[in-house]
């Protein structure tokens, strides 16, 4: 039995600009760690039914609204597997990727690479580099998985290996996938990989319990993805590529709050309103898959475009 | 000599079992083709055992070209057997009689290729240790589900379908091979079911063989069906089309059409029975290709032109890709020399004799083989969104010679099947044609129970 997993406790910072995002993540803040078994004690600190006191790892004694807190008992695998099919109650996440601010600076795939364990060519999120052609100038397009709502990938899955959870995300599970790839082929975004191979330091990973909504270990023969960082989302923070951006790329939220909050200014707006002023749109609309990623257009274009330190004006052809 | 059938000479019921049971006794280098055969399935095997310890990444496929040649070849095994169905089962309900020397050869085809095809999914699989998860877990809404299910199925079938038309058969199999394996002369045994050639039990087999051929069409057909749907229930370019189904039906009856032929001139020269497959059967058969390749080249025009004549944005780059692209060659070959150049060539009699049947034959077969190849890879080498940040050899994709060799090994081990089963059995009914010589069951009983 691990604790590594365990949805950590955090102390409160930086609450002041979400309603309510992320309900458990309130207590969040840099790097507090309270191991799972210290859950207990945190009663003794009960003043009355209302607020709590609570000592984080740094010696601070903080106050916080006890209906934030949460039992966190070491949960095992099987628990793990149950909560990880069925998503996190009453959310419906979303994805905001503003085209206008990406300089593809690839954090973002960077932190994911790492939190899932991939090998470099290995990519959950991948800013790719798009070419409209004409007069355009080209523009940087991170593209993770687009958590559709009808989901091609899930549909022909032969053993529920690949699921869509209530709260939208779409998981893979590495402990059942047979290996067919046939989500790979009936995914039009091209979001999904493969483990041909070993995974990226296998040994170190022998023994470690599988974690759905992380997908680590990964293992050979199976499908790897985006997974919206599932296991941050339960633990109330924002994905590793959201938070990673230098750039503002990324806004994060629930839709059925109603509210996105930007992953590197941390400011919150509604999500319906930021859609509708941006003019915002999904990838392969008329293939009726109703992604749960949207798109700011992309706007204020680098021109002239570097890539791979060469200028557009030299290099026209696109890869 | 040709024509015997019709006009001929009338057999005895002694000199057709002699003939037919004749390349079961002696057969010159059975030996050899056997260890040739299974050469070929070790020199797969081991290229299978490395691609079970080192994964998939042994293949030239990765994730964006993610399904390669075992998928094709997939279709392909598939395609093949179908033509059990279409001889013994339609073409037989509707009463034509000229394919009775070739039924046989036909359902052992079938088998030999269905049940490789069944192997070969599983060759393609990241977790063949998990394959009875489908079991455990599976999940109807996936067309992988309905694929298992109507495979096994037809395997089911086609294996009925091969050993009841050889009851009647084992009276005589008993009387001729007393010289023969003692193990062998037990198979004769258990598979005659106790018939000893009774007119009710005449009637009861050729009820059953008439309910079960009856019963393989709808299956058949869902089999093909589903296969491609496969392809054509996802949202890719190539792919997404309606026609998928009947395209790929049609598109099997050529390939099995043509490995019927090939069949037939290989079994009939080696086993001395171009009395029994003459040039009758060669014509008749070359006229059933071209009607099959002529329904599957309508199919090919409704496939290709209609795409090609809008070029709508995402669709140009395939079937450009296709016309003039990186897959012209293959296109262009396949299309010419696996289906228009054969179907204006068997319009001519001169090139429905024996001989030339097999080159065109062979041509279709392989054709018939990469047109599968030109169906799976190309719109995976195309994905709506660009492929970027991955090695080069993402890119593209050829089988390398893990692939080959595994393929190789599902090949050889289908013509295995058929030589195993033509070694053991006669690969044409006994009692089929005796019927057909006018021999009347009494005369069969009698020729039995004489010693």
């Amino acid at each position: 039995m691990k604790e590594k997993k365990n949805p950590e406790k955090k102390s409160g910072k930086k609450s002041t600009s979400r309603r309510d995002f992320l309900k458990k993540g309130l207590l969040a803040g840099a790097g507090t760690v309270l191991a799972g078994g210290v859950v207990g004690s945190f009663n003794a600190f009960a003043q009355n039914g209302e607020k709590i006191k609570v000592l984080g790892s740094d010696g601070k004694v903080m106050t916080v609204d006890k209906s934030h807190l949460q039992e966190i008992g070491l949960k095992t695998e099987e628990e793990m597997q149950v909560a990880g099919r069925e998503g996190i109650p009453g959310k419906k996440w979303v994805m905001v990727i503003d085209l206008g601010k990406c300089k593809n600076a690839r954090l973002c795939m960077a932190s994911c690479q790492h939190a899932h364990e991939l090998k470099p060519e290995q990519h959950h999120i991948n800013v790719l580099r798009m070419d409209r052609g004409g007069d355009t100038a080209p523009f940087f397009m991170p593209k993770p998985c687009q958590h559709c709502d009808n989901p091609p990938c899930t549909k022909v899955c032969p053993v529920d290996a690949t699921f869509k959870r209530q709260d939208g995300i779409v998981l893979i599970d590495n402990e059942r996938c047979i290996g067919c790839r046939f989500c790979i082929a009936a995914c039009p975004y091209s979001a999904r990989i493969f483990n041909w191979s070993d995974p990226k330091d296998k040994e170190k990973y022998e023994d470690v319990e599988y974690n759905i909504e992380l997908n680590v270990p990964q293992k050979k023969g199976t499908v790897s993805k985006c997974l919206f960082s599932a296991d941050r989302l339960r633990e109330g923070k924002l994905p590793y590529c959201v938070s990673a951006c230098p750039n503002g790329v990324y806004w994060f939220g629930d839709a059925n709050e109603d509210a996105v909050t930007n992953g590197t200014t941390k400011e919150t707006v509604p999500f319906k309103k930021l859609l509708k002023d941006n003019a915002a749109y999904t990838l392969l609309p008329e293939l009726g898959t109703k992604p749960s990623v949207y798109y700011l257009p992309e706007k204020d274009r680098l021109f002239p475009f570097e890539y791979e330190g060469k200028s557009d004006l030299e290099d026209k052809h696109h890869s | 000599m040709s024509e015997v059938n019709k006009e001929g000479t009338k057999k005895t019921i002694g000199t057709i079992v002699s003939d037919l049971t004749r390349p079961i006794k002696n057969h010159k280098g059975f030996t050899i083709w056997i260890l040739f055969l299974l050469t070929v399935m070790g020199v797969g095997m081991m290229a299978y055992v490395d691609q079970l310890a080192n994964g998939l990444g042994v293949t030239a496929m990765r994730d964006y070209i993610s399904w390669g040649l075992y998928i094709s070849s997939f279709i392909f095994f598939i395609a093949t057997a179908l033509v059990g169905m279409l001889i013994s089962a339609v073409l037989g309900l509707i009463g034509i009689k000229w394919i009775t020397p070739i039924a046989r050869i036909a359902e052992m085809i079938a088998l030999g290729f269905a049940m490789w095809a069944g192997l070969i999914i599983i060759f393609d699989m990241g977790r063949p240790d998990r394959a009875l998860n489908l079991f455990i877990h599976g999940r109807l809404q996936s067309p992988i589900l309905w694929d298992v299910t109507v495979v096994t199925t037809y395997i089911a079938i086609s294996v009925l379908l091969y050993l009841l038309p050889l009851i009647p058969d084992m009276p005589f199999l008993k009387k001729a091979m007393t010289d023969q394996a003692k193990w062998k002369q037990k198979i004769y045994k258990i598979l005659s079911f106790g018939f000893e050639g009774r007119p009710e039990q005449y009637k009861s087999v050729k009820k059953l063989i008439r309910i079960l051929a009856i019963l393989i069409i709808p299956v058949a057909l869902a089999i093909h069906t589903v296969t491609s749907w496969l392809f054509a229930l996802t949202p890719r370019v190539g792919w997404d089309s309606t026609i998928f189904g009947p395209y790929y039906v049609t598109g099997a009856f050529v390939a099995g059409g043509a490995a019927v032929m090939i069949a037939m001139f290989v079994l009939s020269r080696n086993y001395n029975l171009k009395d029994y497959i003459t040039d009758f059967h060669f014509d008749k058969m070359g006229k059933l290709l071209v009607l099959l390749m002529l329904v599957y080249f309508y199919f090919n025009i409704n496939e290709y032109i209609v795409p090609g004549y809008k070029m709508k944005a995402g669709d140009d780059h395939h079937i450009l890709g296709l016309f003039t692209g990186h897959y012209a060659k293959m296109f262009w070959t396949v299309q010419l020399g696996g289906l228009i150049i054969p179907i204006i060539l068997l319009l001519f009699r001169r090139m429905r004799k024996p001989l030339p049947s097999l080159f065109i034959g062979i041509a279709v077969i392989i054709g018939a083989f990469f047109k599968r190849y030109i169906i799976t890879i190309p719109t995976l080498v195309h994905p709506h969104l660009p492929i970027q940040n991955v090695p080069e050899e993402f890119h593209s994709y050829w089988p390398n010679a893990w692939e080959w060799a595994i393929t190789m090994m599902a090949i050889a081990g289908a013509v295995l099947i058929i030589t195993i089963l033509a070694k053991l059995f006669p690969i044409i009914p006994i009692w089929e044609i005796a019927h057909e010589e006018g021999i009347t069951n009494e005369e069969m009983n009698k020729y039995v129970e004489e010693s």
